[in-house]
């Protein structure tokens, strides 16, 4: 039995460097300190596999060998005038330096999930740029920790007991007892509401909240959890204060904070269904804060308003540090998504929806971006790596994805590799193959290889070298 | 009747999904629409029931299932997933983004099955020649 140690976890961006994971005859027999989401990835991963590369013949999926494999998708990706190379996010930055390679020789489109995630975020950041900073920054100092339009305790669940609230830093103090009397108090309160409801005329509602419930604030001194979110999810129930905005109001809440920061008076009872009472607490929170973050997620970049939300919300933060110090960050899902916008970013100067066709780069997301241009119906063939577009993408998009030639690249069978046309088993990337990821504060940390993956089933990176190595052979360049 | 949507993840989401989107439990978890109560009385649904779930891009049926989180009627939530996103509009409105939260769609109960992840691609794309 072998215990590794300092194992990177390859699923969210948090990329928890923590963990420990035990091995024994080169299969996975438990993981330490892992989340939910981390540790059914590691524990999982063999369950399910696909470990042959697969071709369609006469509609049917069948074996076939690797060479094969390669040599077909070559072929389509070399014959295409217009192929999308999508995905990139849940690999290695190694497997995507070869991935944009691939792009340039075969003059075709390349773009990463942030397309469907945090796309919207880097348009922004591009309009009015963004102060950021590590997440050791914010576990250290932050005393006024936001969520908006994030779910943490679902998405990133170590994220608040790693970098935030729940973290004990040098300067700030963990919040774990303040949660744990709040839960107590919240259990008791639900108790009395029960027998309230048994005995008074009018059930609960008649019972009066007592002044802890309604307003449970820590001391000024001790940092503080606030979510913003269209409904009370589970990390809100941690926060010390909780704001809920009608769905697409976000926008609207934003403006109406930027104002009340300048001490402007607003001539309204509530802004998107928030009293303006709450506003004005929050935004003497946030000027009287000593250090203050905002973490955003998709509640701002896939609701009405998209980048304009985020647009809001970096000019919220601008304004405040007219103040105090105050910073902001995307919430960030796949573990390297970062580290895909990061190596397009180096190889073509661009972070995602990169256009190689005229035999440059050229990136104008709403054109040049995979939804695009899949709605459009203009590309002719696509390979997907470490993706499943088909569970991700709209239907209209699916349904021109499915039409052409595909190619998949993935360890497991996703809806994506089941309407594919050649199907590649790739091993798992932190599990099976080493590599270089970066977290969701642009730090680069190395993702170990703690297991061999099947026989015959290579890196990422390597299985696109020899797809790379093939297309340049068809095309005659050496 | 018509509700507005929001699409999102959860904690079962992401943890079957690990186990493979063609597992029956990675269904469970993903082809379920939350409701607040009072909307389920109002289209005459129970917990466990089914319901298509209806966009100008076409429809999808799926489990209800009675939300605790949901505290406003008229809101809806359905976890981010196959089923979800084959009802879902593409326009982008040049941003590169389609809108995957807080649009309009019908709700109406239903008899038919869920479709699982097999039938939900042939039914919805066809097969692949």
């Amino acid at each position: 039995m072998q215990v590794v140690s300092g194992v990177l976890c390859p699923f969210c961006g948090c990329c928890c460097d923590d963990l420990e994971v035990i091995v024994e005859n080169n299969t996975i027999v438990d993981v330490r300190n892992a989340c939910a989401l981390g540790a059914s990835k590691f524990m999982e991963y063999a369950t399910h596999r696909n470990t042959k590369p697969l071709i369609r013949k006469n509609g049917e999926l069948v074996e076939t060998t690797l060479d094969e494999a390669i040599k077909q998708c070559a072929k389509i990706l070399a014959e295409a005038s217009y192929p999308l190379l999508y995905g990139w996010s849940n690999t290695s930055c190694e497997a995507i330096k070869v991935g944009l390679e691939l792009a340039e020789e075969v003059g075709g489109v390349i773009d990463n999930t942030s397309t469907v995630c945090h796309g919207p975020s880097i348009l922004a950041i591009q309009e009015v740029g963004i102060p950021g900073c590590t997440l050791g920054q914010i576990r250290h100092r932050a005393d006024l920790i936001i969520y908006w339009g994030s779910n943490p305790w679902s998405a990133h669940p170590r994220h608040l007991e790693r970098y935030t609230a729940l973290s004990e830093g040098r300067f700030q103090r963990a919040a774990w007892k303040r949660y744990l009397s709040r839960l107590i108090l919240e259990s008791a309160r639900k108790r009395r509401y029960r027998a309230a409801g048994r005995v008074l005329k009018g059930g609960a509602a008649a019972l009066p909240p007592t002044e802890e419930e309604r307003r449970m604030l820590p001391p000024p001194e001790e940092r503080k959890l606030v979510i913003i979110d269209v409904q009370k999810t589970r990390s809100a129930d941690l926060a010390d204060i909780f704001i809920k905005v009608e769905p697409g109001g976000d926008y609207d809440v934003l403006q109406a904070l930027r104002a009340l920061i300048r001490d402007e008076e607003l001539d309204v009872d509530r802004v998107a269904g928030v009293p303006i009472e709450e506003l004005e607490e929050l935004a003497d929170l946030m000027v009287n804060c000593r250090f203050g973050i905002i973490f955003f997620g998709l509640g701002l970049t896939m609701s009405v308003g998209k980048s304009r939300n985020v647009e809001a919300a970096i000019k919220l933060t601008r304004d405040l540090n007219m103040y105090t110090k105050f910073l902001i960050m995307p919430m960030r899902g796949h573990f390297n998504v970062t580290g895909a916008n990061i190596v397009f970013t180096w190889q073509t100067g661009y972070p995602y929806a990169v256009d190689f066709s005229h035999g440059y780069p050229r990136y104008n997301p709403g054109e040049t971006s995979a939804i695009d241009i899949l709605s459009r119906g203009d590309a002719d063939a696509a390979l997907i790596v470490a993706s499943d577009p088909v569970s991700s993408f709209p239907r209209r998009a699916v349904e021109n994805l499915v039409k052409m030639p595909l190619v998949v690249i993935d360890p497991c069978m996703t809806p994506t590799a089941l309407m594919a046309d050649v199907v590649i088993p790739s091993a798992f990337v932190g599990i099976e193959a080493e590599g270089t990821a970066y977290r969701m504060d642009h730090v680069p940390l190395p993702l170990k290889k703690i297991a061999e993956p099947p026989k015959g089933v290579l890196p990422d990176a390597e299985i696109l070298q020899r797809i790379l190595h093939e297309v340049r052979e068809i095309k005659g360049v050496s | 009747m018509e509700f507005i949507l929001i699409t999102g993840r959860t904690i079962d989401q992401g943890k079957f999904k690990e186990h493979a989107k063609i597992t029956e439990k990675y269904m469970e978890s993903v082809a379920v629409c939350e409701m607040h109560i009072d909307d389920m009385m109002k289209i005459g649904v129970r917990d466990g029931d089914n319901i298509k779930v209806i966009t100008k891009d076409g429809s999808v049926v799926v489990k209800v299932k009675r939300s605790k989180r949901i505290k406003t009627p008229g809101v809806v939530f359905i976890p981010f997933g196959p089923w979800v996103n084959s009802i879902l509009p593409s326009e982008t409105e040049g941003t590169g983004m389609p809108q995957l939260k807080g649009f309009k769609v019908r709700i109406e109960p239903t008899s038919e099955p869920v479709p699982d992840i097999k039938e939900l691609l042939l039914k919805t794309y066809g097969s692949k020649k």
